[in-house]
């Protein structure tokens, strides 16, 4: 796993992000969208937004816990991915659905809680992808890390919209609450202690022929979103 | 992973079930029979024969509405018998066939407006469930009818998982349950019902949202307390006894006041009683039914 190439990793992330989507317009295309194909879309994407955004979620723990460095480079195509299908999901609510209907979409948004909450999670990923570039990351400097914090805040919301609307079986995406749960547990300054020393430990009692290991540690330290 | 697994369950089920039959051919996929009429009252045309058996939500089996047709596919439905009692006189157990000559099939058209916020218009055989319930003549005390789905969980896959009460429950008012439109559906589309449509033998009461039409019944009782159904027992704020289809009640996750016809793209508005307020409203004089969902 340490050697896979970086560019390897970022085709593979690539093509795995887009492989739903070509699946959803090859089923579009051939009517294989259930009876109910809006409803069906909608779900889709949802699910496909909410996938990749905990995978972006996953990979700083790969680097702080396991020493994946690679991972790190995941994290912008992985967020601007999950950002992509879930304003695909907005559109396909407000537009397909709601047929952009103003007093629809009035009622939706005012008795029903997990639109309100869909919605926020939306609004609080759109700066975030506004601002994944290079040149924000290098002008906000220390607040850039701090601003994209807020993607634990957007995945919560989107786990909250999910739950909220289930019909009864609330297990699946509660399964999705605690991986977020477990994820932004390991960001914790006591967990992360306790999870870099176990490995110190672990490392000295294994030690490697190459020096990958600590180099992933120090720069650890100036990584702008570790 | 749930509905993979499942799947897979269920897939095991029917490859069990399969290879103790002397014949495992599959079955010449259904077709529809003859109907009376290709529209309902209003002039809505009927929803395909394929998405009335290819869509379906009958958690016994599963939660993924496409694949409880396979799922259902070898689900034995003879010999099948309905037990009628409790605050009756004359307490019945009819074998299915018994029951189908007593009580001869006519064809119905209704609208089905599930919760869920889509709709379908199916052209149903049946008989009104008043003359069975005639029959076995309900006593002063009867206030309620208690409906039971049969419990299989050899095949009914979903029935394993213990996450709801099973098996499902329904209940109506003794008023709605001798009203003409509601029936106890035989078949559908010219032919006998299909598993996944919950044959035999299956509750119809269009003027409802549609978990209140229980499938597979095996067992009415008349009773003298509302009873508790099984969505009422899952999420009590939300499922309601009454159950009525009313776009004035809104639900925390689907659009009430508005519904998708299955076929269809654009929406189009929910009517009160789904369209049967002529024939029902007046079993509600003077009920608030906001407080009574």
């Amino acid at each position: 796993m340490r050697r896979l190439s970086p560019n390897l990793l970022r085709i593979a992330t690539h093509i795995g992000a887009l492989v739903p989507l070509a699946i959803l317009i090859s089923d579009a295309l051939n009517n294989n969208l259930s009876v109910n194909p809006i409803q069906e879309l909608s779900q889709r994407t949802g699910k496909i937004a909410l996938i990749l955004l905990v995978l972006s979620l996953v990979c700083t723990p790969l680097n702080t816990v396991f020493g994946f460095r690679q991972a790190l480079v995941l994290r912008r195509p992985l967020g601007l991915y999950a950002f992509a299908y879930a304003a695909l999901h907005l559109l396909i609510f407000a537009v397909l659905d709601y047929g952009l209907d103003p007093a629809l979409l009035r009622e939706a948004i005012i008795e029903k809680r997990y639109v309100l909450v869909g919605f926020a999670a939306f609004l609080l990923l759109l700066p975030l992808a506004i601002t994944s570039t290079k040149g924000f990351q290098r002008r906000l400097g220390k607040h850039w890390k701090q601003l994209h914090r807020l993607v634990y805040l957007a995945a919560l919301l989107a786990i909250v919209h999910y739950v909220w609307l289930v019909k009864a079986d609330v297990r699946e995406p509660l399964l999705y609450g605690a991986i977020v749960a477990g994820l932004l547990a390991l960001r914790l300054p006591l967990v992360r202690g306790v999870l870099k020393r176990l490995r110190q430990s672990w490392e000295r009692s294994h030690p490697r022929k190459s020096t990958q290991g600590q180099r992933g540690e120090s720069d650890l330290a100036s990584s702008p979103e570790a | 992973m749930r509905r993979f697994g499942t799947l897979v369950a269920g897939a095991w089920v029917l490859s069990a079930c399969g290879s103790t039959e002397t014949d495992s051919t599959p079955a010449a996929p259904a077709e529809p029979g003859a109907v009376t009429s290709t529209t309902d009252e209003l002039g809505d045309e009927l929803t395909s024969f394929d998405a009335v058996t290819g869509y379906n939500n009958y958690y016994e089996f599963t939660t993924d509405k496409e694949s409880v047709a396979s799922l259902a596919k070898d689900f034995q439905t003879t010999p099948w018998t309905l037990t009628v009692g409790g605050m009756v006189a004359k307490p019945q157990t009819f074998a299915l066939e018994d029951l189908m000559k007593q009580f001869p099939s006519e064809e119905r058209i209704y609208r089905l407006r599930c919760v869920e916020g889509w709709s379908m218009v199916i052209p149903w055989l049946g008989f009104s469930l008043q003359k069975l319930l005639t029959t076995v003549e309900p006593t002063s005390e009867a206030r309620y009818v208690r409906f039971e789905t049969v419990s299989r969980p050899e095949e009914m896959p979903g029935q394993r998982d213990d996450y709801f009460r099973w098996p499902y429950v329904e209940g109506l008012r003794l008023d709605e349950a001798m009203n003409d439109l509601t029936l106890i559906s035989t078949g559908l589309y010219g032919k006998q019902l299909l598993p996944q449509n919950g044959a035999p033998l299956r509750l119809v009461v269009p003027w409802k949202y549609g978990f209140k039409s229980i499938k597979s019944i095996v067992k009415i009782d008349l009773v003298d307390q509302p009873p508790q159904s099984l969505w009422m027992a899952a999420a009590p704020n939300e499922y309601g006894f009454y159950a009525n289809v009313n776009p004035d009640v809104p639900h925390p996750r689907w659009s009430q006041s508005s519904e998708r016809r299955i076929g269809e793209l654009s929406r189009r508005p929910t009517l009160r009683f789904n369209g049967y307020a002529e024939q029902v409203a007046h079993l509600y004089d003077g009920m608030d039914l906001k407080e009574n969902f």
